[in-house]
């Protein structure tokens, strides 16, 4: 069975995807989808690409059989160590890729939106790295939040924005970085976070973190000798997962599950569970799946992972979701938490809360697998950030901080 | 009256049409009719209702803080149908700006007929481009509604023919690379924009926003183009007024000065 191609010519994944942008960014855009398909098919470009990721970001990043915790979870568990690339996460894989095409473009200045700062922090890293001026806007929500991320940016030499618009999170930082764009086209490119927003961006980012699947897929081959049964990864924007479902997508045999930030609990409406707790609708430059009230206003979001904490998600996402090809389920807090906490005592990993929700959710679908398929089934999780920026949280969230003591808060995605 | 007659009013009178926008149900639903209908009275000939949304991108700080207030205060899709009604009803010509999500959510064919039925002449699109446009070019011949599109200085002479193709009613020359928000002076770019515009069609008429403020740039932008929109400063004179009537007064005056400034197109 063959696939269609897609995103398509226009950038659609079936009714998803899309530009619904100003025009004033269209030819930007256009410029951008021009120079990242000659990029692509540059041996050049490609050679790189690849350089970097193995010569500076470390990759191809570990593919681990983590033993102690297999035996708690009933299942199988291989982690895909993105928590060992330099910055901490699969998301340098993005920037690196993104912040070549721009020099490639001649443009000399970076602009890019974060959340809690860990794609601010990968940006800045790629900016020093190549030279690039970078800007970074911050909901000053998380600029007060997360002021070690601010600083650590700065040190790497970026201008830091606090966005005072709006709910002053990730969505007005997205917003103000798109209005940069429009005032600013000629000399900058804006270095999307994750797979989302308008064409090419859904499909270059996926591009760009594609290598994950694409070594996991072969290093599951070398090491167990055939395919995992089914392959776990954290939903926010959605670029890890992605990044590591794309290569098993014509792999039938292979389960997709995206796990969705569930909050508090998708009932209570404070989540941020945007194909299992949304709807379609447009959002940042693309229909997909959005949070949203009856008439069309986006809803806040909530989760403890900053990481996961946007109220859209990649449009190939919503695709994957209503083909069928995927599943996509919520994950609350308190069991990310949980799954947290084993990981750290069953392997001595501790992981990035956004990872810790594809942890829970595998241990969660391991006992239907296993009557699924009538033995032990094998779990590809996406371990894709570590955990160092989440102590503070983690440590809140357990009651395990010394009062006395000044912890600062770490960095967060 | 049509935006056609509209326009074609304003051309036998030998002046720019002066279009002026206000956010719906900032600050509230009842202030923004009485400013909307004071607007039309002190000469802007069209009102351009902006409906507030969560993430508007294209605008810059001021139609932010003014939509973050009428959301605040719960305004509703059915309430921005609700005041366009209450200013066409007033006699004045009515378009809608709205981002795309809200008419998506609405439906879109069942928002365009209740746009027509409230007494709007058409709908301007910010993030809506041609080519995501099918279904509500589709409900617009059906509901008889103007389409306006935006070009920009970047567009390419093949997009800008293309959009202009797909507008109806007049086409929105956004005058800079940027969002909205009154600047001091007029762009350079927007003389050669609205030319380039009338190189695809010299018939469609142009309506050039994005900075102008005072009376001057109007009739500096009514001198190269057929429409002057204004937004920011006119929403300036309800946001900084101390209260509602003196927000009213300010508002007539710049509505005059703006409309004095259509009337007098710098040659």
């Amino acid at each position: 069975m063959s696939a269609p191609v897609l995103p398509d010519l226009s950038g659609h994944f079936g009714r998803y995807g899309g530009r619904f942008v100003p025009e004033a960014l269209v030819r930007a855009l256009d410029e951008l989808d021009a120079a990242y398909r000659a990029a692509k098919a540059d041996p050049e470009f490609q050679a790189e690409f690849r350089d970097l990721l193995v010569n500076y970001a470390g990759t191809p990043s570990l593919l681990y059989r983590a033993e102690r915790l297999s035996k708690k979870v009933g299942a199988e568990i291989l982690l895909k160590r993105e928590d060992l690339n330099h910055t901490g996460a699969h998301k340098v894989r993005n920037v690196l890729g993104q912040a070549l095409l721009a020099k490639r473009m001649g443009k000399p200045r970076v602009i890019a939106e974060t959340g809690a700062g860990q794609h601010g922090v990968a940006s800045a890293t790629a900016a020093a790295l190549l030279d690039l001026e970078c800007v970074v806007y911050m909901g000053e929500m998380d600029t007060e939040r997360q002021a070690l991320n601010v600083a650590r940016m700065r040190m790497l030499g970026a201008t830091v924005v606090p966005v005072t618009n709006g709910s002053r999170t990730l969505k007005d930082a997205l917003n103000e970085a798109l209005r940069d764009w429009v005032a600013s086209v000629d000399t900058t490119h804006y270095l999307l976070g994750t797979a989302a927003g308008p064409h090419p961006f859904p499909e270059l980012v996926r591009d760009f973190v594609g290598g994950i699947g694409i070594e996991a897929r072969a290093q599951c081959l070398d090491q167990i000798g055939r395919l995992p049964d089914a392959v776990a990864a954290c939903v926010g924007g959605g670029s890890n997962a992605i990044g590591i479902f794309h290569a098993f997508v014509p792999d039938e045999s292979v389960q997709l599950y995206g796990f969705e930030a569930g909050g508090e609990g998708v009932a209570t409406g404070r989540h941020a569970a945007s194909i299992t707790g949304g709807s379609s609708g447009v959002l940042h430059g693309a229909r997909t799946y959005v949070l949203q009230d009856e008439d069309g206003q986006t809803v806040e979001s909530h989760s403890i992972s900053a990481g996961l904490d946007y109220p859209g998600v990649g449009p190939e996402h919503a695709w994957l979701h209503d083909t069928g090809r995927a599943e996509y389920e919520p994950v609350t807090d308190d069991e990310a938490m949980a799954a947290f906490h084993l990981l750290c005592r069953t392997e001595g990993i501790i992981p990035a809360i956004e990872s810790a929700h594809a942890l829970a959710g595998a241990a969660r679908i391991a006992p239907q697998l296993r009557e699924e398929l009538g033995r032990t089934p094998t779990i590809l999780v996406n371990l894709s950030g570590r955990g160092d920026k989440d102590v503070h949280t983690a440590g809140a969230y357990f009651g395990i901080l010394d009062p006395v003591e000044e912890l600062v808060p770490g960095e967060n995605a | 009256m049509s935006i056609a007659e509209v326009f074609h009013k304003a051309k036998a009178e030998d002046r720019a049409v002066l279009v002026g926008c206000m956010p719906a149900g900032f600050p509230t639903v009842d202030d923004s009719i009485a400013s909307m209908i004071a607007m039309h009275e002190a000469g802007c000939d069209v009102i351009e209702v902006e409906l507030p949304y969560s993430d508007p991108v294209m605008d810059g700080p001021v139609i932010q803080k003014a939509s973050d207030i009428a959301l605040s205060r719960g305004v509703r899709t059915r309430d921005t149908l609700r005041i366009i009604d209450a200013v066409a009803s007033a006699g004045a010509t009515v378009v809608l700006m709205t981002y795309w999500n809200p008419i998506e959510k609405y439906g879109v064919n069942a928002f365009a007929r209740d746009l027509a039925a409230a007494g709007a002449t058409g709908m301007i699109t910010p993030d809506l481009i041609p080519d995501e446009a099918a279904e509500w070019i589709a409900a617009a011949d059906e509901h008889r509604l103007d389409r306006t599109f935006l070009v920009s200085p970047s567009s390419t002479d093949e997009r800008l023919a293309m959009t202009v193709a797909h507008c109806r009613g007049f086409v929105y020359a956004t005058a800079l690379m940027g969002v909205t928000g009154a600047r001091t002076s007029v762009s350079s770019q927007a003389p050669e924009l609205v030319d380039r515009v009338r190189h695809t069609n010299p018939d469609m008429p142009v309506g050039v926003g994005l900075g102008v403020g005072r009376g001057a740039q109007a009739a500096e932008v009514a001198g190269f183009a057929d429409g002057v929109i204004v937004g920011s400063a006119l929403i300036r004179c309800v946001l900084e007024a101390p209260d509602r009537s003196t927000g009213l007064s300010r508002l007539r005056t710049l509505s005059a000065e703006l409309a004095e400034g259509v009337r007098n197109p710098a040659k």
